[in-house]
């Protein structure tokens, strides 16, 4: 389908500029179509992409380090549409010094990932209004994510940032008297981690607003070049911790598309499982805390007893609770116990009451009625706009879920629907996800009652270690681990970029492989980064109180923010 | 002429107030009222910080321990409990909020990144808080399990019944301070 909706897109380009589109290199990687366009033509390019409808939401905007070439860096762009789901990477090469245009004119979205490219890589993209650093502190020296600055070379930074309001530069101070700056943050109880707010109130409502992240900005991507390729999966977990086994799977899919192998179709229904049952959990963090910040402190230890019992389930299935870092690259780490799909069934009839209290807690509840209804909307066009996917775009109206527009693991198989609410307010983010979470139960249900017989990972010796019995066993056994330990598994040379639907939205790899035991690029995109940006907008004019409700909706995870 | 009886308090004040009250220093007094009411500071950054909640709800309950009174002002706490990694970036902010801490404070340092670092042997992460702030007790795990916490809470209450010296905490100087001199 994609190829050719693509190629039509390419004929149409063509027509368009027809001596510019001679300078265009097509390339096709994993099925996916990739342009490499020289930086002059990225403005009239994604332009005329955008004006005819072609691409709506830039996905994610990166960059990766040749240190070798000539021109040293490529500029990554993943162009993606919300009503089809056809995507395509644009790339732009470039070299030490020379910038390229911004895309903040197109997509607000931009702006964030041209900041992160500017701070990784120091390319600056011109007529970019802030281009300051936005994940490592502001006395950081270099660009972290250059081939040639060192993984473990800290820089210390001796004083917080004073409370700064510059992140709109064409802002106009208006003579506005009895403004008082307000800095929420990145210690405090509302912040769930370390996020930093910073507004200026004018009496009750925000005047204007700014936000400041990477206080949790722990080089995940630089660690990921570091280690090899399996060792990847524990850092993934952390990245969204509220429901880390969706990281590890988003990752390990793109690594097995990498590799060119397809999972049994057991390891496949016990990463749904583990996927819907994390969505479920993730769910419950995001309402229970955004309950608490409005003040209903029941509905925490209510959800945080649903979370227990999957807690439970999954230190039975593994022995951990939080970071389970159960799959591994060509299927599962192990099988699951014998009776774990009854205990799990057992669990989702508790589960299923438990969401049905919460709904008669919260759903008619006056006081949440009045904090969160209306509070906090935004319309579709904005929404995509800003690069919003999952539950909080779901909320506004448009029905995108990769499960069901990109199906993978079997998910077109399984009969789930998709919620989705109108006025994209804090209350639709709250019942969007109230309705996945009794979603998610259907799914697992459904899985545990049809669980495929059959091996829980492939056994393939380049990719997979063999098992322990062998390697204490047998020579051969031993062999493999020893030379499957020292080399590591190793892609061949090529990129890829794989999506899934997270809790949050669409969680994206973009891993570049050199053919070497490490990723030589490993790029996520997290949901979050992108909704987030639109906060300073859509808390300005409105109450400090809703400012609480609507972060809260927003699901905004630490982890996976700041990376 | 019957002779006026010893009022019982002449008697043996000694042996009856043995049944009514007990004998205890000072200090011990005041220590045993601190470790059953420790107020925690919940300095939670990262997934450390949601097994702190879990430690916090229903199940684990850190009630228990009388350490439930979550205070998020510093200036009402008495330990900080920082869970999760501590970047370069938070540093500043991290001393900041020990400094507005009133005496007696205790640090506890949940998880492996807030104890050294961790994994993350990286260019943003600080190898542990310790570089920065003294910390009392170290909790290991990634994150640590609930129980582990619980044992931690458990040892801190049992240096502040002890006695123990903390020449660590004596000895501590601002080092964002002592850096700028």
């Amino acid at each position: 389908m994609n190829k050719v909706q693509n190629n039509n897109i390419k004929t149409d380009l063509e027509n368009q500029f027809s001596t510019e589109s001679k300078q265009w290199a097509w390339s096709n990687s994993f099925d996916a179509d990739i342009v490499m366009i020289p930086a002059s033509h990225v403005l009239d390019f994604f332009g005329f992409l955008k004006g005819n409808g072609s691409f709506d939401l830039l996905m994610d905007i990166t960059a990766v380090d040749y240190p070798g070439r000539e021109k040293r860096f490529e500029v990554v762009y993943e162009l993606f549409n919300t009503t089809t789901s056809n995507r395509l990477r644009v790339k732009v090469a470039l070299a030490e010094g020379e910038e390229v245009p911004t895309l903040t004119k197109l997509w607000r979205g931009a702006d964030w990932f041209e900041r992160e490219t500017y701070d990784m890589f120091g390319i600056k993209f011109t007529g970019h209004l802030n281009m300051r650093r936005i994940l490592t502190h502001h006395q950081f020296v270099g660009h972290a994510l250059r081939k040639d600055y060192p993984a473990d070379r800290q820089q210390e930074c001796t004083e917080a940032m004073p409370i700064h309001f510059d992140n709109d530069p064409n802002y106009v101070e208006k003579d506005v008297p009895g403004l008082v700056p307000l800095n929420i943050g990145p210690s405090h109880p509302a912040t769930h981690g370390t996020l930093r707010v910073m507004a200026e109130l004018k009496g009750e409502s925000v005047h204007r607003a700014n936000v400041e992240l990477g206080y949790l900005h722990r080089c995940f991507e630089k660690m990921a070049e570091t280690h090899a390729y399996n060792q990847v999966i524990p850092y993934t977990d952390r990245l969204n911790y509220c429901s880390a086994p969706m990281n590890n799977v988003g990752y390990c899919k793109a690594v097995e598309t990498l590799l060119d192998v397809e999972i049994p179709d057991k390891a496949k229904a016990m990463r749904v499982l583990l996927c819907e049952l994390s969505r479920f959990i993730d769910h419950v963090v995001c309402i229970g805390a955004n309950a608490v910040d409005l003040g209903a402190l029941t509905g925490f230890f209510h959800l945080f007893s649903l979370r227990e019992k999957v807690y439970t389930l999954f230190e039975k299935l593994c022995g951990a609770r939080l970071t389970v870092s159960m799959t591994r690259i060509g299927g599962m780490a192990q099988d699951a116990p014998d009776g774990w799909y009854d205990d799990v069934m057992q669990v989702c009839q508790e589960l299923k009451k438990g969401v049905s209290n919460i709904e008669r807690l919260l759903s008619n509840n006056k006081i949440f009625l009045q904090r969160t209804v209306g509070v906090g909307a935004i319309s579709a066009e904005d929404a995509i706009e800003w690069g919003y996917t999952g539950p909080c775009l779901r909320a506004t109206g448009v029905p995108l879920d990769l499960r069901k527009n990109q199906p993978y693991y079997g998910y077109d198989q399984l009969d789930f629907d998709i919620p989705v609410g109108s006025t994209g307010d804090v209350y639709e983010r709250y019942l969007v996800r109230i309705e996945e979470m009794k979603q998610s139960i259907r799914i697992v249900e459904q899985i545990c009652k049809n669980v495929p017989e059959g091996d829980y990972t492939i056994r393939d010796k380049d990719i997979v270690l063999p098992e322990k019995k062998d390697v204490y066993g047998n020579i051969e056994g031993l062999m493999n681990h020893f030379m499957l330990v020292i080399n590591g598994l190793r892609p061949p040379a090529g990129e890829v970029y794989s999506a899934t639907e997270a809790a949050n939205g669409e969680l994206g790899f973009y891993c570049v492989s050199d053919g070497s035991g490490a990723p030589y690029r490993l790029k996520v995109r997290p949901p979050c980064f992108a909704i987030y940006q639109s906060f300073p907008e859509s808390i300005t004019g409105g109450l400090v109180a809703d400012v609480i409700a609507i972060l809260g909706s927003m699901n905004l995870i630490a982890g996976e923010l700041d990376r | 002429m019957a002779q006026a009886r010893p009022l019982p308090a002449q008697q043996n004040i000694d042996e009856i107030s043995k049944s009514f009250a007990f004998t205890t220093k000072l200090d011990d007094l005041v220590a045993w009222g601190r470790k059953n009411s420790l107020w925690p500071m919940p300095y939670g950054t990262a997934c450390c910080g949601i097994e702190l909640m879990s430690v916090m709800g229903p199940k684990y309950d850190l009630a228990r321990f009388g350490a439930e009174v979550v205070r998020f002002s510093p200036r009402q706490a008495d330990l900080l409990l920082v869970a999760g990694t501590i970047t370069e970036k938070m540093g500043p902010i991290l001393v900041n909020i020990y400094e507005q801490m009133l005496e007696p404070k205790y640090v506890i340092s949940m998880g492996a990144c807030a104890s050294s670092g961790g994994f993350y042997r990286s260019y943003h992460v600080m190898q542990g808080i310790d570089r920065v702030i003294p910390v009392d007790i170290y909790v290991p795990g990634c994150p640590p399990t609930p129980e582990a916490v619980l044992d931690g809470v458990i040892s801190l209450q049992k240096l502040i019944a002890d006695h123990k010296p903390r020449p660590w905490r004596d000895n501590w100087v601002n080092p964002y301070e002592q850096s700028a001199e």
